[in-house]
């Protein structure tokens, strides 16, 4: 393949300080095995995407003929949108497989899906599983790349290049500023993935939460980790609330939302502890009333909807680097 | 009959019997007639060990051969065929097959199918409970007549602690030990993987180790007061392992075995293989504090035996995710093989206990025949050439399963050549 042989000639050339043109891998898996140099690279292109989203005719060219399928074996509306949104402005064909409820969710050896899917030859593949690995099973098996699109509490690697996308357009930077993320910590893969992403790019991260939703060993992560919701917040550039599923907890983590809201909800009398310019965030959908009271993530500090805008142009980019092997130089 | 056999200038390793040198064995009626230097017998056949090193058989506490009920992931005889191949000329095997090993027809039906493979030893281990449910007790007496040489409900940790009670008191009269894996599942959650820094990172749940320790000290506390005879499978943790060691230190008869995963690999595996689902077993895969506390323990002579655990299961049973993939691996083509390179070829456990923890470590636990090589032993004897450098590929196994996760790993030393009563079963095919 043409693509594979740029991959290698740009990746010999390529110096630390020149930012890299192409991708490494067919995959997007995770955040954990990218260099900050392709992290940059997405965020630049996904930069100069964010236009197309404000023309007339919201459709380029650039993956015309391209075959991506949507495998979402969890429910998902913002993030499954988000893709098929880029899928669509990018001119690519896509197929939407929802296998929740279908023959493949239970039972179905994942090597027969993985058969099936390559027997249709799709270029790309975006998944969404509740086991952690399942993308990484998928793309040793397949010839088509593979975006997770989040596997189980592993990761969700869009979603932290929106939300740095997000920050940066903020502040301008990500490097030396503070980002406290406030919740399930246990639970969720948008920590995880901001987690990697954030010390990749230098900034540093506190995590918090209840001591039964706040995992052992945290810090081997590179992070800071408390119970004490004041103290994440004091000097926090960005406060990044994780949506909290009480209901949904395996075993008895945390009796009830009244008491979680009283001890964990962002209030703007809580955000005071913050830096005065800081910004609140949220991965979605909110519980209002419970992780976020409704004033906070509708006042002018959050970016909530912000971060909704920008996860198509980090999709766009995303697909885009992966199955073209080039460099976004804008197109009509 | 006079069938003899000349085991000739291999080094033979007898910790019991207090040898370590070269000798010639001769093998006579399944039985070692003469041990001694420059032996000659004109009419016995002559099986030339030079350069090998010479062992009491070695015994594997801990397979599941999956007959009767998942024949296509292993049988009686391609279990038993896998077991020599890995130097093994006794095997235990595990009550957990369908249906459960819960009675006397049931271990004789085993028994039965062992012997016409006429190979590696077979004794059953018997299910405590009916149906391994953990509600009423099954019989053991019978199972004893039929060969059973031990009881346990393998996978499922017995929890209740009066039934846990009676069934070491009545293992006691048939002088059976009672195995339990020790799990306490209210604090393991039947989670997937290790409860550490690498569940974690990589979002999975975890086991954390006190649900081991725990389980381990309330059977022990029973073992106590019933007079009852505990062995530990599979020990994993470090901190299960301190408590086996004050047990023992008061009196309580416990062992122990610990496998070459354990020994070997750490939970960091799951993520370097990429979320493998042949790093995925029970217990877990722990870390590395563990493993060096095993490694002490297995040397000092706090653990009792390695057992393989082999556990084999269908391609199509393991390329699921991985939280729905069953627990297990397969072991007995690499156990050895992997203990010596692993560890006594770097020097953290001499010969003489590498001898001891296959061989008489095992056979003492359960009472088996073997474990030594003196004149009247049973003429049991494991061939294992330490120069051998091979790499460990599925491809070639003997058993109908191929889920190791030590798939490509160059090791130096295997086993040449396994003798059970006297008779060559298995040589190396290419030697």
């Amino acid at each position: 393949m043409v693509s594979v042989s740029l991959v290698t000639f740009h990746s010999s050339l390529v110096t630390a300080f020149v930012t890299p043109t192409t991708l490494r891998s067919k995959d997007l898996l995770g955040i954990e095995p990218l260099s900050s140099e392709e992290i940059s690279l997405i965020l630049d292109t996904a930069e100069s995407m964010r236009s197309i989203g404000d023309r007339e005719v919201k459709k380029v060219p650039a993956l015309r003929g391209r075959m991506i399928v949507n495998l979402f074996f969890e429910a998902s509306t913002r993030t499954r949108f988000s893709f098929e949104t880029a899928q669509k402005w990018l001119s690519a064909d896509s197929l939407n497989f929802a296998a929740k409820g279908s023959s493949v969710e239970k039972g179905e050896s994942l090597l027969d899906t993985a058969r099936n899917l390559q027997a249709m030859s799709p270029d790309l593949i975006v998944i969404r599983h509740g086991t952690p690995g399942v993308p990484h099973f998928l793309a040793r098996h397949l010839k088509a790349g593979v975006v997770n699109a989040g596997d189980g509490a592993h990761e969700h690697p869009t979603q932290a290049l929106l939300d740095a996308l997000t920050i940066r357009r903020h502040f301008g930077r990500l490097a030396g500023l503070r980002v406290a993320i406030v919740g399930d910590i246990a639970h969720s893969r948008v920590v995880r993935s901001n987690i990697w992403l954030l010390t990749k790019m230098n900034a540093s991260v506190i995590v918090c939460g209840p001591p039964t939703l706040l995992p052992p060993r945290m810090t081997e992560m590179g992070v800071a980790a408390t119970t004490d919701f004041d103290e994440a917040l004091t000097g926090a550039d960005v406060v990044m609330m994780l949506r909290v599923q009480l209901e949904r907890q395996e075993t008895s983590r945390f009796p009830s939302s009244r008491e979680y809201f009283k001890r964990y909800g962002l209030t703007t009398a809580r955000l005071a502890r913050a830096r005065p310019e800081a910004v609140v965030m949220h991965p979605g959908p909110m519980n209002r009333g419970v992780e976020i009271a409704s004033d906070v993530a509708d006042s002018p500090r959050s970016l909530i909807l912000e971060q909704v805008s920008n996860g198509v142009a980090i999709r766009m980019a995303v697909l885009y680097l992966l199955l073209t092997g080039k460099t976004w130089e804008g197109e009509a | 009959m006079t069938s003899s056999l000349l085991v000739r200038g291999g080094k033979l390793i007898d910790p019991v019997a207090g040898r370590e040198a070269v000798v010639d064995l001769l093998l006579r009626d399944g039985r070692v007639a003469e041990v001694g230097p420059k032996l000659s017998a004109e009419k016995a056949e002559v099986f030339d060990a030079a350069g090998l090193l010479v062992f009491p058989g070695f015994i594997d506490l801990h397979a599941h051969l999956r007959e009767p009920g998942r024949e296509y992931a292993e049988t009686i005889a391609s279990g038993l065929a896998a077991a020599a191949a890995g130097g093994f000329t006794a095997v235990c095997a595990m009550p957990n097959t369908d249906p459960v090993n819960d009675s006397r027809a049931i271990c004789e039906y085993i028994v039965t199918k062992a012997r016409g493979v006429a190979g590696t030893h077979l004794y059953p281990i018997g299910a405590i409970s009916k149906g391994q449910r953990g509600e009423e007790m099954a019989e053991f007496g019978e199972m004893r007549i039929a060969g059973a040489v031990a009881v346990s409900d393998d996978g499922r940790w017995l929890s209740n602690g009066t039934l846990l009670r009676h069934a070491f008191e009545h293992a006691g009269l048939f002088r059976m030990p009672l195995i339990q894996h020790a799990e306490d599942p209210t604090l393991s959650g039947g989670a997937p993987m290790h409860e550490g820094g690498v569940s974690t990172r990589l979002g999975l749940s975890g086991q954390p180790a006190i649900a081991e320790a725990a389980a381990v000290a309330r059977d022990l506390l029973v073992a106590e007061v019933s007079g009852g005879r505990l062995h530990v499978a599979h020990l994993s943790t470090g901190r299960a392992l301190e408590v086996v060691r004050q047990a023992r230190a008061k009196g309580i008869a416990v062992t122990c075995e610990v496998t070459p995963h354990h020994l070997l690999l750490t939970d960091e595996e799951v993520s370097r293989s990429g979320f493998s689902t042949n790093t995925k077993m029970n217990p877990p895969l722990r870390e590395r504090s563990d493993l060096d506390a095993l490694i002490a323990g297995l040397a000092d002579g706090s653990i009792d035996a390695v057992a393989t655990d082999h556990a084999p299961h269908h391609e199509d049973e393991k390329s699921v995710d991985f939280n729905s993939a069953p627990f297990g691996i397969v072991g007995l083509e690499t156990a050895a093989a992997l203990v010596y390179d692993g560890l006594v070829a770097p020097g953290k456990l001499t010969l003489s206990r590498f001898a001891k923890v296959f061989s008489a470590g095992p056979a003492k636990a359960f009472g088996l025949p073997g474990g030594t090589l003196s004149v009247g032993s049973p003429a049991d004897i494991t061939l294992f050439d330490p120069k051998r450098r091979w790499k460990v590929a599925s491809a070639s196994f003997l058993s109908l399963s191929r889920n190791t996760p030590f798939e490509g790993r160059e090791l130096t030393g295997a086993p040449a050549a396994t003798i059970v009563g006297g008779r060559v079963i298995w040589r190396r095919p290419d030697e």
